[in-house]
């Protein structure tokens, strides 16, 4: 089977990026400059990251909301016009299927997924839509680039090129306007690597005026290496990784104040619902203290070196200058400060469970 | 890579192997190598005093997105490792035929070069991957 490509595909050729397959996109690792400058022209100026390959559709009707809360963790009903809301779409038995940002615009949900589950979560919600009369989904993806950039200069550079006003736009709220002469672009202040910055949408066929402008204010390309980097110092998650498969649900993982259990009934309410008080495990994050990283798969140990977790994200943290990760472990070692060990080509190398997220931007 | 050094000898798995006044040798991995794993974030190194066969692990190289083995292209007993590039695994992104990985002195040396090749060889296997 033949990857998919972004529109922004012969740029990132052009700019001399290594390419990977991920989940079914060919997209940029890195460019020529490397990971770590890449991670650290974010957190000093502004990165700019293709993201075309996430999907998006367009939920309308007058039972969209009522579609959407049952279709996910999070209280929709709870966002005005312009803003985005953090959530969660959970199976029956409690596995994550995906984590999403839903967009509330006056006259419809703009619901915005992982590029690995574009179909498979459009099916699924058109398969629950059969239970609500009035709803129409719409798959934009194909026709929608989406392109973020994050860093301390990133307001200022998306300031730059439209005419919208961006000081109303806070941390999670968004806006259209017209973006590097491109009209009705979205505009929104969110963004995957715990900077200020935006996630920008606008159609496939304008992605590389968007992408220049970009790039002429100064922002630098940076591919998903450096967008993984990112996020894990953030303490975010990656679907597939840390949440999922396995009963990996976002209340045992930190996010139940997006998990509203008294919203009303909605897919995956009861089995996450014994879990609040009697959780069986708990996803956190960890500085590896000993020599080594720790990667994905690794065991987790107390240090009576019996296994009591798996790590589901590591890495060496560019910013923070430590080896870091997320696991999911036994719920008695998710405090932090307890001492655990990971298990690194069959040796035990100590880490310390550490408050999530380890890396906050400073506040302006 | 065109700066492959001419007198080095190399293997499959992209170490390159330097053989000694005295006798002994030293071991790294080419540019081709770092170039392929990215930005070098930790070190291991088997330490001195062990030996070891033609090909058996000598230690772990990772970078941001990988981990590779350092296969020794040369058995034998291994009398030195760099602390230094242990310390700052980025040196190998500096330059890679300079960060020297460890020192190995061969107990079969005619045998393990049998297996190796020439610069201009390693410049056309590497063209090849």
């Amino acid at each position: 089977m033949t990857l998919k490509r972004t529109p922004l595909y012969d740029a990132h050729i052009k700019l001399g990026a290594r390419m990977v397959d991920f989940g079914g996109w060919e997209m940029p690792v890195q460019y020529p400059g490397g990971i770590i400058k890449e991670h650290e022209a974010t957190r000093s100026g502004a990165g700019l990251f293709d993201i075309s390959h996430m999907g998006e559709y367009i939920v309308r009707g007058k039972d969209a909301l009522a579609l959407l809360n049952y279709a996910t963790t999070n209280d929709l009903s709870k966002i005005v016009p312009y803003q985005a809301q953090y959530n969660f779409f959970v199976s029956p038995s409690g596995d994550t299927i995906d984590d999403t940002i839903i967009f509330r615009f006056p006259d419809y949900y703009y619901v915005v997924v992982n590029g690995a589950t574009i179909d498979s979560d459009f099916a699924w919600l058109q398969e629950l839509a059969r239970r609500f009369d009035d709803v129409q989904m719409e798959n934009v993806s194909d026709a929608t680039a989406k392109i973020d950039v994050q860093g301390p200069n990133a307001d200022r550079m998306v300031q730059a090129i439209t005419d919208a006003d961006l000081k109303p736009v806070t941390f999670y709220r968004f806006t259209t306007g017209t973006l590097a002469g491109i009209p009705n672009a979205i505009i929104s202040r969110t963004g995957y690597t715990g900077e200020d910055g935006f996630e920008l949408f606008v159609p496939a066929n304008r992605a590389e005026d968007l992408w220049n402008a970009l790039i002429a204010a100064g922002a630098v390309p940076a591919g998903l290496g450096a967008r993984d980097t990112l996020r894990m110092e953030a303490g975010l998650p990656l679907r597939g990784s840390d949440l999922g498969e396995h009963g990996r649900n976002p209340l045992e993982g930190g996010f139940g104040w997006a998990v509203k259990l008294q919203k009303g009934d909605f897919v995956g309410r009861e089995a996450l619902l014994p879990l609040k008080e009697n959780p069986t495990k708990k996803w956190v994050m960890f500085e590896v203290t000993g020599r080594g990283v720790a990667r994905p798969h690794y065991p987790i140990a107390n240090s009576a070196g019996e296994v009591i977790g798996e790590v589901t994200s590591g890495t060496f943290a560019p910013t923070l200058n430590k080896n870091i990760g997320m696991g999911w472990v036994k719920p008695e070692y998710a405090q932090p400060d307890t001492e655990i060990a990971v298990i690194i080509r069959e040796k035990p190398v100590a880490a310390v469970v550490r408050q999530r997220p380890m890396y906050k931007r400073s506040q302006q | 890579m065109p700066n492959n050094p001419k007198e080095y000898k190399y293997s499959k798995d992209h170490e390159w192997l330097r053989i000694e006044d005295d006798g002994t040798t030293t071991v790294g991995i080419t540019t081709y190598a770092v170039e392929h794993l990215g930005d070098m974030v930790f070190v291991d190194l088997n330490e001195a005093g062990g030996t070891i066969k033609q090909n058996d692990s000598a230690g772990t190289l990772e970078s941001v997105k990988a981990a590779a083995d350092l296969f020794t292209p040369i058995g034998g007993e291994i009398i030195a490792r760099n602390d230094a590039v242990i310390d700052d695994p980025a040196a190998l992104n500096q330059d890679a035929f300079a960060a020297w990985l460890i020192k190995v002195r061969p107990d079969n040396l005619e045998a393990d070069l049998a297996s190796l090749m020439s610069s201009d060889e390693y410049d056309d296997y590497e063209a090849s991957q």
